[in-house]
């Protein structure tokens, strides 16, 4: 039961330093793995609060799909938050 | 002025959430209201499904699931009707590098085993946990991984549609025939079989395949979309 108790702790500290990490980092790419990598925790989380139905879906959309769609945008606009500042238009708007 | 209106605003959101948390009594092992008595007895003795959840998505709550799949449906049509592209006017799909071989030829190994998996979890969804839901976004995820590995890998609009369309017209027809035969919408008119057998449930694993099929295929037209977006 200990032993429980702590593997539950150390993943919600995981969950909690992974959205810290994703909020603090600059690259935008390794922001989305961030909330990827919750995504997977909480899976694991659901899987262990005995919810398998729930732990698959979270495993399925959070985990795969949630990531796909973010770096799919990160691919068409900017990589990096700095960037933003120095644009002045919209991606599609620039002049080639 | 805006932050002291969004720092109000969070106070009583939080103020609000920590009202419902404090009313949810944790530390006791089981609820002691609400109708779950009824479901957990009922889903293995009268309609014999293993699973309670699926038993309670689909046949207890089976018109609020055509209500998802009907708002899964309005939300890809409106994202393709924003970025679709007809087949002459198709961008070049960017990639910054070409996949490796190991890449390629690993997603090609996998690729059958993940829509195997997919397919297992729709139709197993009566028995063991997942459904129509779960199923049809692993059999997406298995096609995104071969449009991620392989440049000129495409699918077919045309068909993809017509899965989509059919599941959705197979979903809502067995509706309407709970509807004539038994007097109440998705109402279930087939014999239940017996308990963990393959073939039992009534309509729930015919609902959830038709669920499944419905959502990959939209899901796989979504990030087809988006991938082949000209930029």
């Amino acid at each position: 039961m200990i032993y429980y108790l702590i593997l539950i702790i150390f993943l919600l500290l995981l969950m909690i330093g992974a959205a810290i990490y994703s909020i603090a980092q600059k690259d935008l790419l390794y922001a989305v793995i961030g909330t990827g990598l919750i995504s997977l925790v909480l899976s694991i989380l659901f899987l262990l609060l005995q919810a398998p139905d729930v732990a698959l879906t979270e495993a399925a959309i959070g985990v795969a799909l949630t990531t796909i769609v973010f770096i799919i945008t990160i691919r068409n606009t900017v990589r990096h938050e700095d960037e933003e500042k120095n644009r002045r238009t919209l991606p599609n708007q620039t002049t080639k | 002025m805006k932050k002291v209106l969004v720092i109000s605003l969070l106070a009583v959101f939080g103020g609000y959430l920590l009202k419902v948390l404090f009313q949810i009594d944790f530390g006791h092992q089981f609820f002691t209201n609400g109708v779950k008595d009824l479901y957990l007895v009922a889903s293995p003795e009268k309609l014999k499904v293993a699973n309670v959840v699926t038993a309670i998505v689909v046949n207890f709550r089976g018109f609020d699931t055509l209500g998802e799949v009907t708002v899964l449906f309005l939300a890809t049509t409106a994202m393709a009707s924003i970025l679709y592209k007809g087949r002459h006017q198709l961008g070049e799909r960017a990639v910054l590098f070409s996949g490796s071989s190991i890449v390629t030829t690993g997603s090609k190994l996998l690729f059958p085993a993940i829509i195997l998996l997919g397919v297992y979890v729709f139709i197993h969804g009566h028995l063991t946990p997942g459904g129509g839901f779960q199923g049809g976004v692993i059999v997406a995820t298995g096609f995104l991984l071969m449009l991620m590995a392989y440049k000129d890998y495409s699918v077919s609009h045309i068909v993809l549609s017509v899965v989509e369309s059919l599941a959705g017209i197979t979903f809502a027809s067995l509706g309407l025939v709970g509807l004539i035969n038994g007097g109440s919408f998705l109402n279930d008119f087939m014999g239940n079989g017996t308990l963990n057998a393959l073939f039992s449930g009534g309509l729930i694993p015919i609902i959830y395949i038709t669920v499944g099929f419905k959502v990959g295929a939209e899901l796989t037209g979504l990030i087809y979309t988006a991938l082949n977006e000209k930029d």
